[in-house]
């Protein structure tokens, strides 16, 4: 019985001693299985439904205020935003993502799912130090890239000259 | 019906994008979605963002590629206007409304709403 212990005990130190390539290779091989055809299959589902009644809002402002289809693109925008917001406020939002992955993530819907999200989780601490220091952290990331590319683009464009863009008129 | 055929099938396929840069590449969703951000910058920027937007309607303004997008057309319509400086002032110009209507509902929300958990 003893003896029997203390093989145990030698044996259960024995991940300790992993090397961490060891460790992550032990790791990998206990990940759950997910597969990635489903999952992409759920995001093009999700993600082509949010394009598809982001479609629907475009129309309408097409329709009712007749604009181009360029021009609809940013009220359309804004309603799908706020949308995002009512779901993620009720808590629905969440648990479309948890099935979605990347379907909820990818639309501008989900962009402003994290801002919202994270307004809402830190309000306990705060409006100031709470809702307005957290609401960035994540869509952050997004917007500083965005920014820094576009600036990049631009400088680009301001040297070799403007002419060459497409019309931006449309 | 067409229109929503391929806002569904074009927005669907960015979206399946961002799930192999999840699943098989492995990025976290804050580098996934600025690799798609500055990707629709760069599009833009060779000028092919425009007709996937005529194609696809929603399909390409809804998702995050079109925000990249929109920072470019702003930043270059002012820069064709008021030249150099444009590059600065006119980034937000054509964003505002996302930015301004994901922040001043993400506030009220805040204010409305009880944290679960």
């Amino acid at each position: 019985m003893a003896v029997k212990s203390a093989g145990r005990g030698t044996k259960s130190y024995k991940p300790v001693s992993m090397s961490s390539k060891e460790y992550q290779a032990f790791a990998k091989a206990r990940e759950p299985a997910r597969s990635v055809w489903t999952n992409c299959l759920k995001a093009f589902l999700v993600g082509g439904l949010i394009c598809a009644i982001g479609q629907g809002v475009q129309q309408f402002f097409m329709s009712a205020f007749d604009m181009s289809a360029r021009e609809a693109g940013n009220p359309t925008v804004a309603i799908m935003i706020l949308l995002s917001v009512i779901l993620t406020s009720l808590g629905v939002y969440d648990k479309i993502a948890q099935w979605a992955g990347a379907g909820s993530a990818v639309p501008v819907t989900g962009f402003a799912n994290s801002m919202a999200s994270a307004a809402i989780e830190h309000r306990s601490e705060g409006l100031v130090l709470g809702v307005g220091a957290n609401m960035f952290k994540l869509a952050g990331s997004v917007i500083v890239f965005g920014v820094v590319a576009s600036f990049v683009v631009g400088i680009i464009y301001w040297i070799f000259g403007i002419g060459a863009w497409h019309d931006t008129s449309g | 019906m067409m229109p929503y055929v391929w806002a569904f099938v074009v927005g669907g396929a960015i979206c399946v994008v961002g799930q192999i840069l999840f699943d098989v590449v492995k990025l976290t969703p804050a580098h996934t979605m600025s690799l798609l951000v500055v990707t629709g910058a760069v599009l833009d920027a060779v000028g092919w963002y425009d007709p996937l937007v005529d194609f696809a309607g929603a399909g390409a303004t809804v998702p995050i590629t079109s925000f990249g997008n929109a920072l470019v057309h702003g930043a270059l319509t002012e820069l064709q206007e008021v030249g150099w400086i444009g590059v600065i002032t006119g980034i937000f110009s054509v964003t505002s409304a996302g930015v301004s209507a994901a922040i001043v509902f993400s506030f009220l929300a805040a204010l409305v709403v009880k944290p679960k958990g």
